[in-house]
């Protein structure tokens, strides 16, 4: 009897040390949660600029490690701006367009971005050219 | 009679397709009001004048209207949705 209770007790102790642990990982999950090295390097190295289509682009000459990053954030992206257009009854290309104008908006001086007539910029200090019809 | 009055007041109303389609379209805004004027004459007699005018640049103007609507409406979720998502922005 005394046995059995004492098991039952250890149990309940796993289980919410288990689910503090758990609730733990999701915070730092979400805390930490920044770019990756590869990916700041490339943006501040000016290796990879802000699209005005609202994804990330090359911008010099591409490698194979680039490429596989630049398309595995993109993929990313179309799925959060898919999802979050859905929930706004807006389109893929409307709210992607309107992502692209903040995030070019957000780029850091030295960092690229895509200007309305298609050409790479360097982000200085002033702010960025940008389409007409971003807020 | 909406329609007539859209077409009326764009530029599309007197493009070079307009001029092909009937002289008397081709000039002035006098004529084009003349025009109207016509038509609303023709309206009131019972009669209808159908003026088919090249409603393709009539509508991506509407459509750039609504997309730079669209953008500001969505502006606030959108930089929310960057915040929010850190590691690919």
């Amino acid at each position: 009897m005394r046995r059995m209770s004492e098991k039952k007790r250890i149990g309940k102790l796993g289980l919410a040390a288990g689910a503090v642990a758990l609730a733990l990982a999701g915070l730092a999950g979400t805390a930490l949660a920044q770019r990756d090295p590869a990916y700041e390097a490339a943006r501040s190295g000016g290796k990879v600029g802000e699209k005005m289509d609202g994804y990330l682009g090359i911008v010099g000459a591409s490698t194979p490690d680039l490429d596989k990053m630049v398309k595995d954030i993109n993929i990313k992206r179309r799925a959060v701006y898919a999802q979050k257009a859905q929930a706004a009854n807006a389109t893929l290309e409307e709210y992607a367009l309107t992502a692209g104008c903040l995030a070019i908006s957000r780029t850091a001086p030295g960092e690229k971005y895509q200007a309305p007539d298609g050409s790479w910029q360097t982000r200085g200090s002033g702010p960025p050219q940008r389409d007409s019809r971003c807020p | 009679m909406n329609q007539h009055e859209l077409t009326s007041n764009i530029p599309a109303a007197t493009s070079v397709a307009m001029r092909k389609g009937s002289g008397m379209l081709g000039g002035t805004r006098l004529a084009g009001g003349l025009v109207a004027m016509l038509v609303m004459g023709a309206g009131a007699l019972g009669g209808c004048i159908s003026v088919n005018a090249p409603d393709k640049p009539i509508v991506i103007e509407l459509n750039i209207n609504i997309r730079q609507e669209v953008i500001y409406r969505l502006a606030d979720d959108a930089a929310g949705t960057i915040q929010d998502n850190p590691e690919i922005f």
